[in-house]
């Protein structure tokens, strides 16, 4: 929907970073995308042809990657690496690209912007890099941003600073946007709704209130309580363990039978093994695939 | 700024270093230009001393030197005795030649190898692209003087150019455009000769320059965010890709410079080629020498122009060197 | 697991006050001088007059934003770069000021652990070839031993045997921080510094190296300095937390104290920065 933050949450080998690049077709050159269809303002993107995509790309959907230290262009400056996505998309005079580019940056840098144009990504902070890459995102206006970890290697106040951007972007913009992450504190209070990934698939989805605060799918709920709480009160004074998840989930491979969770999971039944659960409507908009909610 | 002066401060360096090191084994070499006079008995053995004399070949080395250097200050780097003239304006014309057949054989065969590289590295792996390698293989074995001499013989056969020379006989006849067009047909041969011996190396180089920053994270982003194809490898991947290869010019100036003192014998280009090998042979020291000090000056000259490049591509080098 | 016992030689009773610290660091300043080409000195203190002490047995987590200091603080622990004024003592002995034998003796009983352990193990080699390594280096054991415990380490970090062959590649991030821990753990140490261990790991994954550390701990009374960014994680494992911002320790205290009164500014906005998930109960939210 636009102007929604969809937060995307899922541990590595879950899928999200795939999900990521497969929604504009940037996989890398082992990977296929055997089915499905991505609609974006009624088209199927993976029906798109090349010349189409890369007009799509930057323009109408565009890419936040995860290492801002990585994505940007080690030798050009962050001003002309903004103006570069921008002539890729429109061809209007110099003068007027200076402009625009001017504008963009004075959208995510409120003081300093000219001087952090003339710089170069070595003379910035992690989170001046960060914010050069939303600059580069919204530089043509899209309707979708899809951000994959984009606060993953920055300090937790940098996070909130570069969350807090994202924010404003989105009442100033209308922007819609997927927010990509394998921290679930980071959805609370941001996101609006919330789609769980476990190997590959959509395990739960609904409202990021509901989905965060009474998650319904096994994997979700240990997910949450593996991570421990700052006002965690301490059974007096001894050292709690954390409950967690056993096993490891990287290493899932095709075929497989079954529930992806069912190895490690808690809750699992005699059917998990059998088929696929499928997506279960708990409420109007709060969705889980587990047999646990299937009658 | 520091970091250019540095680099400069080095360039003098080397080249007082080569100076003396010429110098000195030029000096150390057995037999002198005088042996053949003293052997011919119409030349009075007073009359060579006395040349020798002359010419200061009686003073210890450490003078020698000093004197060489007073006179490579006033412009003459000694005296070549077989030419009965001082070196420098010698060398000079030489060095001319040479420099047109070095620089147009460097610019040409980076021209031809950064597309091709590029071509190269976005077909990776693909049968365009295997081609290319092994055809460029097949020319790095092929030894220079083979290339030369097969090229020579080709134009022998067809007469479409001439075979050796710089300028035909006629040339002072001719009106300016004329004269280039003669000069430039005389330097097809030697020129694609040095190309083609220097292209495999700089092509593989590319390839793989740019073949490794393809896949880089920045390079993703950029097709994530739209960049058309050719600015994306020819703005986004080349320069990004620039810091090996320009090290690699400043090496490929050198290796044509050589190149090109061979191929300029085998092809009678009046360069310093064959004006070096003809001092070596009469034991002319001071022409020795002084074509050892130049060809040295264009090497380093080359390295110069690539650490100059380099200041210019990297802005991380240009703040590292003015201190943050 | 009975052949790891032997680094237990930390007396059991841990909790005494009045016991000698294992590590105590005095007044560590490090300068970093930086020469710029144009020929002016600049100078970085990483490290501004730190002071603390580590008894055995419990764990210290040290807080910071990146480039407050703690990594540098690392380093200087674990010797690979030297102080430049200070001291740190080790069960009693500087090892600042100790000759290279008698240090060369000390640091094995110091690990660093590092934030991504596929940049501290070697790619090339096989898993039993990294545990191995350090066997070899005491040059106690024959290859029967070696192999016997490099299984029996394998198996306290909870991995599997099977994979002695594999490369550290083949591993997933949550695998090579375990097999990281057990490389360390060879060297018989009383000291884990543990440089962000957890920050480049899944939430799930987190909890259970945390869990590891906790239960390497209790079973071998192993003594932590737990760097890290996470408040939240650093007030679940550490018994006190030192908060550091440019070079100095700016609030130190038990963990407990520093996250229901936090005195310091800098330990103030980093308690804001965490980001905090809405609890199932509704007490929690603001």
């Amino acid at each position: 929907m636009s102007g929604e933050i969809m937060g995307v949450l899922g541990e590595s080998g879950s899928g999200k970073s795939t999900l990521a690049v497969s929604l504009v077709q940037l996989l890398p050159s082992n990977g296929e995308i055997s089915r499905g269809a991505v609609h974006f303002e009624g088209k199927d993107l993976l029906c798109a042809k090349p010349d189409e995509l890369q007009q799509i790309r930057g323009r109408r959907i565009s890419l936040i990657f995860q290492e801002p230290s990585l994505a940007l262009h080690p030798t050009m400056r962050a001003g002309e690496q903004v103006r570069q996505v921008l002539a890729a998309h429109s061809s209007p005079g110099k003068s007027a690209l200076h402009q625009r580019t001017q504008q963009v940056f004075a959208e995510v840098f409120p003081e300093d912007a000219d001087r952090i144009s003339h710089s170069y990504p070595h003379q910035l902070s992690g989170g001046q890099r960060q914010r050069v890459l939303i600059a580069q995102a919204i530089a043509c206006g899209p309707s979708v941003v899809i951000a994959d970890e984009p606060t993953a290697s920055l300090d937790p106040a940098t996070q909130m600073e570069i969350l807090a951007v994202f924010r404003t972007l989105r009442e100033r913009l209308g922007l819609a946007m997927i927010f990509i992450t394998h921290n679930p504190a980071l959805l609370s209070g941001f996101a609006d709704r919330v789609l769980v990934l476990y190997g590959g698939q959509v395990v739960e989805c609904g409202p990021a209130e509901a989905v965060l605060r009474s998650p319904r799918h096994p994997y979700t709920k240990a997910l949450f309580e593996s991570i421990p709480a700052v006002s965690q009160e301490r059974g007096n004074g001894r050292k709690m363990k954390l409950p967690v998840i056993l096993g490891d989930s990287s290493r899932l491979s095709w075929p497989r039978v079954g529930c992806p969770f069912e190895p490690r999971c808690r809750e699992r039944m005699n059917i998990c093994t059998e088929r696929e659960p499928a997506l279960v409507n708990l409420s109007d908009s709060h969705a889980a695939s587990c047999f646990k909610y299937e009658s | 700024m520091r970091y250019l002066l540095r680099r400069l401060g080095h360039a003098l360096f080397l080249l007082a270093g080569v100076s003396i090191l010429a110098f000195l084994f030029t000096a150390l070499a057995p037999g002198n230009y005088f042996d053949e006079m003293r052997l011919n008995p119409q030349i009075a053995s007073e009359t060579v001393a006395a040349l020798r004399a002359k010419y200061g070949f009686d003073k210890p080395l450490p003078v020698r030197y000093a004197s060489w250097l007073s006179s490579v200050i006033h412009g003459e780097m000694g005296f070549s005795l077989a030419y009965n003239s001082p070196v420098a304006p010698l060398l000079l014309v030489r060095a001319r030649n040479t420099l047109l057949l070095t620089v147009t054989a460097t610019l040409l065969s980076w021209a031809v190898a950064l597309p091709l590289g590029v071509w190269s590295a976005e077909r990776l792996g693909h049968l365009p692209d295997r081609l290319l390698s092994w055809g460029t293989a097949a020319l790095l074995v092929i030894p220079d003087l083979a290339l030369a001499l097969g090229l020579l013989a080709l134009a022998v056969r067809s007469g479409w150019f001439p075979t050796g020379g710089m300028a035909s006989v006629s040339f002072e006849t001719l009106s300016p455009l004329n004269k280039l067009r003669d000069l430039a047909l005389h330097s097809i041969l030697p020129v694609t000769a040095l190309v083609l011996s220097a292209l495999p190396l700089l092509v593989g180089h590319v390839r793989a320059a740019v073949a490794d920053v393809l896949n880089a994270p920045f390079l993703l982003a950029a097709v994530g965010h739209g960049i058309p194809r050719r600015t994306l490898l020819y703005r986004y991947a080349l320069p990004a890709a620039a810091n090996p290869l320009i090290s690699l010019l400043g090496f490929s100036i050198g290796a044509l410079l050589s190149g090109s003192l061979l191929i300029e014998v085998v092809m009678s280009w009046p360069g310093l080629g064959p004006l070096l090998l003809e001092a070596i042979l009469a034991r002319d020291l001071y022409v020795v020498v002084g074509g050892i000090l130049f060809s040295t000056l264009f090497l380093v000259g080359g390295n110069l122009l690539a650490d100059l490049l380099l200041y210019c591509a990297d802005p991380r080098i240009r703040t590292e060197s003015s201190g943050q | 697991m009975r052949l790891l016992v032997s680094s237990m030689k930390v007396d059991g009773s841990a909790d005494g006050p009045d016991m000698q610290p294992l590590l105590k660091v005095e007044n560590l300043v490090k300068r970093y001088a930086k020469r710029s080409l144009v020929g002016a000195r600049e100078e970085l203190l990483a490290l501004h007059g730190v002071s603390f002490t580590i008894s055995p047995g419990s764990t210290l987590a040290v807080v910071g934003e990146s480039g407050s200091g703690k990594s540098t603080l690392a380093s200087c622990l674990a010797c690979l770069e030297s102080p430049t004024a200070g001291n740190i003592w080790f069960e009693g002995k500087d090892i600042v000021t100790l000759g290279e034998r008698a240090r060369q003796q000390i640091l094995p009983q110091i690990q660093l652990i590092f934030q991504d352990p596929a940049s501290s193990l070697n790619p090339r080699w096989s898993v039993l070839e990294i545990l191995i390594e350090p066997l070899i280096l005491r040059r106690k054991f024959n290859r029967e031993e070696m192999s016997q415990r490099a299984s029996s380490l394998l198996e306290r970090v909870g991995l599997s045997p099977d994979i002695v062959e594999r490369a550290p590649n083949e591993l997933s991030g949550g695998q090579r921080q375990r097999l990281d821990i057990a490389r360390a753990l060879a060297h018989e140490p009383k000291l884990l510094i543990l440089d962000e261990p957890l920050s480049a790991l899944d939430c799930s994954v987190q909890a259970q190296i945390a869990n590891l550390l906790m239960e390497l701990q209790s079973s071998l009374a192993m003594t932590y300095l737990f760097i890290t960014h996470d408040l939240a994680m650093a007030a679940h494992l550490a018994d006190e937390i030192a908060v550091m911002n440019r070079g100095r320790i700016v609030e130190q205290g038990p963990a407990e104290q520093i996250l229901k009164q936090p005195r310091h500014e800098t330990t103030r906005q980093l308690l804001a920065a965490v980001p905090r998930m809405v609890r199932a109960l509704p007490a929690l939210e603001q």
